[in-house]
């Protein structure tokens, strides 16, 4: 409480303040029984963003999780999911027990069996997928740090067969979008500079409902700072609420607000020209591309006003070069994804904010070194997601096209499929094709904390310890400031779950590829790490976060100005586009429209839930336990709806949806209904989630790929209101 | 004399519900049940619309009804800042209080008594913020004294424009939204 003066605290509370020693003793309400408390220190795993976290245990059981002071990623502060945390510890319907399918796939019908016997079981058939099909035809579809082991065992395999769904089904356009710009990409956490921006452009970005922790905090900084705020969404966001302009964009038009916004910064001369002049390659023809776009052009197909489109052009122009268009993360929308992000960083450029202060800085990270272990195995075929490399500017992995793949059998065949933490059937379009390439599989392993759809069509289910019951790989992070952190168990698992390093390095040994983990347990490898580095691992267990020395993060501080492109500049007109056959500027198509009676169908974030995976979470379930359906007043009026009743969706493919609660609302365009992503479940074993709102993972059959990096744009998707009877 | 209070900005708070969550999980709040809550206020026609987010919970009033109403002094004013506190062994669990709040900031607890925010009395005896405050990742929240005419929530008060919910119900808030 350091706003009450302390000398007058000290007068009221003194007395209490002496009688209470151990921290966290309820006083008032405890005061006959003496509890124990202990504090660890770890990070957090409710989402990626890994933020430093203090558990405290109160008489043995979990009682919380706050945030480590230390900690520059959540400063102190956990989000609500990562406040919510222990309710992952006690969530009655995770994965207890390693399952064996009793039955044909997707029929949820299992026998409890022992590690050994799940692990030997998965060995012999990858022994034998090996012998069949080479080492390749093995994949693995891994989210979070959680998977480096799991990688590390597939690698030496023998497969390079490796994909995330952050890739192609997330913020895969935006890295090719900047690296294609400035030769590299805004990686995670993003390098945006938004504490010190004085004008903030968020394009269907929902800070604040999306809820990276370091990003929101930030963002709160920025309205502090009375930044300006630019918001355009087809919603309301709440984002959108703390704007000072907000531009209700029809959805699918945001590249032709771009190039209209760069436009208007051309042709008014208002653009940052000694930086551009200085870093900028093929800016001329930029310029006369650019040039018909203007915002009278832009009009009919965005819906903003030209007035108001060269009125906030002028506002960013006015901040620069501290202003930042921020580049977004799930930004798999309409097939022009990538082209749209490089738009987005041709604006910045235009601002002349990449390495600049209240831009985009250069991250920054800790010299810790890997784990010497031997070679990998040399493969003779190329990974299998992108035959002749038809999505010419993938710079990771495709997980549709390994599904692809395992589909047609082309460019070989795939006969297993290893999927950690990452809930598959919401996670991809279409799940039809997903069940269907499950179907051409010699084996099925699912690795996970609960039981999520994807772990129902597994051959072998394996319940792994929630990151309170584990420890990790080191998080290295890259980040304004340099530091380690350690992830490590705080409390035991309750029932029979493994941590993802056990069950990788028990799974090698199966494998005769024991020499792999050459290690006894992964403290060993963990302390090798951190002594290697000359630092302390007693210190990192003890405080949870090293930090390194400061290091220069923006050119005036030293950061050398180098852009790895090929022109070794910022490319305003991209010749590897140009050859690839691609626009070099990016131009904009207007995407498909809904029929009439439709609603295109958006989805988006909210702060007490990632993804599909917290949806069992009773703390968090007890914040919001079903996802609504937006649905603009005058339209639900015209259809007899008002918030609270239930209605189902039906989607062009004749798809219908469970029940939906109505949310109707001044706050959404009428062209357009928007739900929360990750409800929905229909996997019985998840008995609290089951059927509460609706997937609009089920009701995303179509998908538009980006001919860029092969990422599935998933906002291509209709649906009709569909009433009870 | 002490007089606490909460000084909540509205146009920093997102409505992330992390001050619903922290709560929950410091007071051990039940399943099914919140201490504080979220209000989101829209106004307006799409797409000019006007939003406060508000984060919501006991007023810990100056003139506290629900501690006028109890028939067994159960609820009661702690003698440290004023705050409005239930002693669970005392209260019967006749939802007087409950009834008496205009703000309904109260419920039952399944184990019987009366119970609501305590603006984290243990932990502010102990020169914590209440987890609500400590937790907020936009720092939207202030706890203090608003006798000490030195401290931030007094000082924002003077600062900035601000309300109290329903103050036509006489009851004397001590929870205030900057605007
Ligand atoms: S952003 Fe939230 S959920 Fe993600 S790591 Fe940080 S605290 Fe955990």
């Amino acid at each position: 409480m350091e706003f009450i003066s302390r000398r007058k605290f000290l007068k009221i509370g003194g007395a209490s303040l002496a009688a209470t020693t151990a921290i966290g003793n309820a006083k008032l309400f405890d005061s006959k029984r003496a509890t124990e408390l202990r504090q660890v220190p770890t990070f957090c795993d409710i989402c990626f963003w890994k933020c430093g976290a203090i558990a405290t245990i109160q008489d043995g059981k979990l009682w919380k999780v706050e945030g480590n002071p230390k900690d520059p990623l959540s400063r102190g502060r956990l989000c609500p999911r990562g406040s919510g945390g222990i309710g992952a510890h006690y969530d009655p319907d995770r994965l207890k027990t390693p399952l064996m399918r009793k039955s044909v796939r997707g029929e949820e019908e299992w026998v409890a069996v022992s590690w050994d016997e799940a692990l030997g079981f998965i060995a012999d058939k990858m022994k034998k997928i090996k012998a069949d099909y080479g080492p390749e035809a093995m994949a693995l579809f891994s989210h979070g740090i959680g998977g480096n082991f799991l990688k590390h065992m597939l690698k030496a395999y023998g497969s390079a067969n490796i994909a995330a769904p952050s890739f192609a089904q997330c913020r895969g356009p935006r890295d090719v979008g900047f690296k294609l710009t400035f030769g590299e990409d805004v990686s995670s956490p993003e390098r945006t500079d938004i504490r010190n921006a004085e004008c903030l452009v968020l394009i269907g970005s929902h800070l604040g409902e999306n809820m990276h922790n370091t990003q929101v905090q930030e963002f709160g900084d920025a309205i502090a700072q009375d930044a300006e705020i630019i918001v355009v969404d087809p919603r309301f966001s709440v984002a959108a609420s703390k704007a000072k302009y907000y531009l209700p964009i029809k959805p699918g038009a945001d590249l032709a607000l771009l190039l209209a916004w760069m436009n208007v910064l051309v042709t008014e001369n208002l653009y940052n020209q000694d930086y551009v002049t200085k870093y900028g390659f093929g800016f001329d023809h930029f310029v006369n591309e650019i040039l018909p776009f203007t915002p009278e052009w832009a009009y009919p197909e965005t819906g903003i006003e030209p007035d108001l489109i060269r009125q906030t052009a002028r506002v960013m122009a006015r901040h620069k070069p501290a202003t930042l268009i921020h580049p977004g993360r799930h930004v798999t929308w309409y097939g022009d994804d990538a082209q749209r992000s490089r738009a987005i960083a041709l604006l910045n450029a235009l601002m002349g904010n990449w390495g600049v202060k209240g831009g985009f800085y250069y991250p920054v990270s800790m010299d810790i070194p890997g784990y010497p272990y031997p070679e990998y195995p040399h493969s003779e075929r190329p990974k299998v997601d992108n035959p002749d490399n038809k999505y010419p500017f993938a710079h990771e992995t495709i997980t549709n096209g390994i599904r692809e793949a395992t589909l047609t059998g082309n460019p070989y065949p795939i006969k297993g499929w290893l999927v950690y933490a990452t809930n598959l059937m919401h996670a991809l379009p279409n799940e039809k094709e997903t069940i269907q390439a499950i179907q051409n599989l010699d084996l099925m392993v699912v690795i996970d904390v609960i039981p999520a759809e994807i772990a129902g069509w597994a051959d072998v289910v394996l319940p792994e310890s929630v990151y309170l019951e584990r420890y990790d790989d080191l998080n290295v992070e890259w980040f304004r400031e340099p530091f380690t952190a350690l992830r490590q168990p705080v409390i035991d698992p309750p029932h029979d779950q493994k941590p993802n390093w056990w069950i990788a390095k028990t799974l090698a040994e199966k494998l005769d590829l024991g020499h792999y983990f050459p290690w006894k347990d992964i403290e060993e490898y963990l302390s090798y790490r951190i002594n290697q580095a000359g630092l302390s691992y007693e210190q990192l267990k003890s405080e949870g976060i090293l930090l390194g020395e400061k290091q220069p993060i923006y050119f005036s501080e030293g950061v050398p100005d180098v852009f790895p492109t090929p022109s070794g500049k910022i490319e305003f007109y991209s010749l590897q586009l140009a050859q690839a056959g691609f626009d070099a500027v990016p131009k904009y198509t207007k995407p498909p429209q809904p029929p009439p009676g439709y609603f295109r169908l958006l989805y988006g974030r909210s702060p007490v839930h990632s993804f599909s995976r917290t949806q069992s979470n009773r703390i968090l379930m007890d914040m919001m336990d079903e996802n609504e359906v937006w649905i603009n007043q005058d339209v639900a009026g015209r259809y007899g709806l008002k918030s609270g009743d239930y209605i189902r969706l039906k989607n062009q493919d004749g798809v219908v949806s469970n029940r939906i609660k109505v949310k109707a609302t001044e706050r959404i365009r009428t062209d357009c209904v928007y739900m929360i992503h990750g409800f929905g479940h229909n996997s019985r074993m998840l008995k609290f989630a089951y059927e509460k709102g609706v997937s609009d993972a089920q009701l995303i059959t179509q998908y538009t790929v980006d001919p860029l990096m092969g990422g599935t744009a998933m906002n291509v998707n209709f649906v009709t209101l569909e009433l009870e009877a | 004399m002490a007089r606490f209070a909460m000084v909540i900005d509205t146009v920093k708070c997102v409505g992330c519900m992390d001050c619903v969550v922290a709560c929950k999980t410091e007071n051990k709040v039940p399943e099914g049940f919140n201490r504080d809550w979220i209000t989101t206020d829209a106004k307006g026609k799409f797409p000019t619309v006007q939003m406060e987010i508000r984060s919501e919970r006991c007023n810990h009033c100056d003139n506290p009804p629900c501690v006028y109403c109890c028939p067994t002094k159960a609820s009661h004013v702690h003698d440290l800042g004023g705050v409005v506190l239930v002693h669970h062994h005392m209260c019967i669990g006749c939802k007087a209080c409950l009834a008496s709040c205009p703000y309904d900031a109260r419920f039952i607890h399944p184990d019987g008594y009366a119970d609501k925010c305590t603006f984290c009395i243990h932990r502010v005896e102990k020169g914590l913020d209440p987890a609500c405050v400590a937790v907020c990742p936009t720092h939207c929240m202030y706890f203090g004294d608003l006798d000490d005419v030195e401290s931030q929530v007094s000082k924002l008060l003077l600062e900035r424009k601000n309300h109290a919910l329903i103050p036509e119900a006489g009851t004397r808030p001590e929870i205030y939204y900057l605007i």
